[in-house]
């Protein structure tokens, strides 16, 4: 046996021999160039991250200011037939709607900077007074200095963006120090206006808040609940085959194609108010389950069979290994799948174009069935707007939308690492 | 008691077959289960040991393509009746499997999750008395009886064993099913594995399935000889390994294959 062997291969490997050298030079080589390819596809892919966030930042940051013009009001003398004792009493609100904030600040204004003052105003000016003096009824009795947001020419003007005929108007008041840039809280708690310098993004947000809370409540019980079926209980043939391409197919449908079923069938079926975030959570939530489903089979079936051989061998009951023990070790793989999809549903415009979700909102939604709309569609509404004050705007509401989905992704990451097990 | 039911045989299997998908794993194989001795399943790898093993608390349901035929008795009533509780029947025949397979969650957790979801224990005393008892019997107590919080796979693989067999005794089962429980240990837990074994003989009736045959011969009274799907010889162990009547069991205890 072994004789034969000798005799079919004399010589001993030489593993000094040149040819032997060249190839560990080559397997050398490769691994380095290999190595190279991925650090570089690793650069670029964060050189595009940054170059967004970057522009993004540089853009929208300039959103959350708000340039303020000085204006002295005298409440006393504007004619206004409201008192202190009004305002403390039940019926505040009404009073103070009948007052004509408008006019009060547009002769002031006027009084103030010349015969087209008012113009210098952002219509937003007028809330602004209202909150003014709805904080601090002393302003009734006494003059008092305020700033108001001033009209967007000149807001951009101090941002440095305005055109000529703007910076004109702007550079007097700010070398008589009548102008400053102060945080705009508006922007933070208003909703859609059309004056740039008006609008605010709660009403979309809000908006955004109350379609992802209806997706999740019905696409996480639901998907992942069929998950447990299809994994735990469903035998395998055809039908259940059937479902999983079926499923599989779904997740990779385009999302407009959810937007049309969620007008025929929650719109024009079950009659459900348009533009509610009720009927845009129960669309996205279409969307989001096939996703759900999907990351939580996959995550049941990486449970180890022997945990389930354990349970089973001292008597538990398909339900108890189940949601003794198969769920809480396939937790953190089911919430990363329904991050991943909620994600992707929080940024999802077109469907929600289809229900109706586009319309002009100019107050935050007070409940489910209330007319909405949704971050992204802001943000799409927004950057159609050509005039300038929007386009920093449009950055502001991206930069809001990316919080709030690093936010969700965070509480991901922590909810996965309390809940994973170590081996 | 009566002597009748004292000699009567814990389990009995008369006729069982087995087949996955079109494919016999069993043939026809007929076998009586003592109450007081430790029964060997030996033979080849493949030869259905394991498989026959899981029909007797019905561990093969859990496999979809596997079908059943025959019968199979725990105290003469039959396991594969409609009317038979299967949870119950796997309280009542316990197993302890080739990998240890502890759950992750504590050492106490492990031992108290069986009695817990069969309602055994009425309260938390009770209950740290049943787990302190199982692990006293496993052997295990001594060496974990200061980290009872800690993680049941943080043990050694030995000790994970044997919390295993813990847990598998924690609901007071009438038998104990052990496939290979020793073919993932090193020696010595091998050792106390066995050692073990012998201290629970005569509580428990006890099927264990082993490819050794030192062990085999080391901690059973009956053996049985399993070869391609059916079972060539049953009987004393003693006889087994030094006057077997077959010669295919002589040639696998000899050597000859396996």
């Amino acid at each position: 046996m072994s004789e034969a062997f000798i005799s079919v291969d004399p010589t001993p490997t030489d593993w000094r021999d040149p040819a032997m050298q060249t190839r560990i030079r080559r397997r050398y080589a490769a691994e380095r160039r290999f190595r190279l390819i991925g650090l570089g596809a690793v650069l670029l892919s964060a050189g595009f991250l940054a170059f967004l966030l970057i522009s993004m930042a540089m853009n929208g940051l300039n959103g959350f200011r708000q340039t303020e013009l000085r204006l002295d009001v005298d409440l006393r003398q504007s004619g206004a037939a409201l008192t202190a004792a009004q305002l403390a009493g039940p019926d505040a609100e009404q009073a103070l709607a009948e007052v004509d904030f408008e006019g009060i600040m547009r002769r002031t204004a006027d009084a103030q900077y010349g015969p087209r003052g008012a113009r210098l105003f952002s219509p937003a000016g007028r809330l602004v007074l209202r909150e003014a003096v709805k904080a601090d009824p002393g302003l009734l009795t006494r003059p008092a200095t305020l700033w108001l947001p001033a009209e967007s020419g000149i807001d951009q003007a101090a941002k440095g963006h305005g055109t000529a005929e703007a910076d004109a108007r702007y550079r007097p008041l700010a070398e008589a120090g009548r102008a400053r840039i102060g945080f705009n809280t508006n922007f933070l708690t208003g909703a859609d206006a059309t004056d740039p310098t008006a609008v605010g993004i709660w009403g979309a947000f809000k908006g955004s808040l109350l379609t992802m809370i209806i997706t999740l409540l019905i696409a996480f019980p639901v998907g992942v609940l069929s998950a447990v079926y299809l994994e735990e209980y469903a035998p395998r043939n055809r039908w259940t085959d059937m479902i999983e391409v079926s499923i599989n197919n779904l997740a990779a449908v385009p999302s407009i194609i959810f937007g049309l079923l969620g007008l025929a069938v929650f719109l024009q079926v079950m009659h459900l108010p348009r533009s509610a975030p009720i009927v845009g959570g129960l669309t996205l939530a279409l969307m989001t389950m096939p996703v759900i489903v999907i990351a939580g089979r996959n995550a049941i079936k990486s449970v180890p069979p022997s945990i389930r051989d354990a349970a089973l061998g001292i008597g538990a009951s398909r339900i108890q290994v189940v949601f003794h023990h198969v769920i809480p070790l396939a937790l953190p793989g089911i919430l990363t799948g329904t991050i991943i999809g909620m994600a992707r549903a929080l940024g999802e415009t077109a469907p929600l174009l289809m229900i109706g979700m586009r319309a002009f909102i100019a107050s935050p939604p007070g409940g489910l069935a209330e007319p909405a709309t949704a971050l992204p569609v802001q943000i799409f509404l927004w950057s159609d707007d050509v005039s300038r004050g929007f386009v920093e705007k449009t950055s502001a509401a991206i930069i809001v939308l990316l919080v709030f989905l690093l936010a969700m992704n965070g509480l991901a990451i922590y909810l996965r690492n309390r809940f994973e097990k170590r081996w | 008691m009566d002597t009748e039911t004292l000699t009567a045989p814990k389990m009995t299997a008369r006729n069982v077959s087995v087949f996955y998908g079109p494919n016999k794993a069993i043939d026809d194989v007929s076998i009586d289960v003592s109450r007081e001795h430790v029964t060997a399943f030996i033979g080849p790898s493949g030869c259905g040991k394991s498989t026959f093993l899981r029909t007797l608390n019905r561990m093969n349901d859990t496999i979809p393509s596997a079908r059943f035929e025959g019968r199979i008795e725990l105290d003469g009533e039959d396991i594969y009746a409609a009317s038979m509780d299967v949870v119950q029947l796997r309280a009542r025949v316990g197993m302890v499997f080739q990998k240890p397979n502890p759950f992750p969650k504590s050492i106490y957790e492990n031992v108290a999750y069986g009695p817990r979801i069969h309602g055994l224990a009425a309260g938390k005393a009770e209950m740290d008395t049943i787990v302190e008892r199982s692990l006293k019997r496993a052997g295990l107590w001594d060496e974990v009886k200061e980290r009872l919080q800690e993680s049941g796979t943080a043990l050694s693989g030995g000790q994970q064993q044997r919390l295993c067999i813990a847990r598998a005794i924690a609901v007071d089962p009438e038998v104990i099913l052990m496939d290979e429980p020793c073919s993932a240990l090193d020696p010595i837990a091998t050792a106390k594995i066995e050692e073990l074994i012998h201290e629970l003989r005569g509580r428990y009736a006890i099927v264990i399935v082993t490819h050794n045959m030192q062990q085999a011969a080391r901690v059973s009274q009956k053996t049985a000889f399993f070869h391609l799907g059916t079972l060539i010889e049953y009987g004393e162990t003693t006889d087994i390994f030094t006057n077997p009547r077959e010669t295919r069991t002589k040639d696998y205890i000899t050597g000859r294959y396996g």
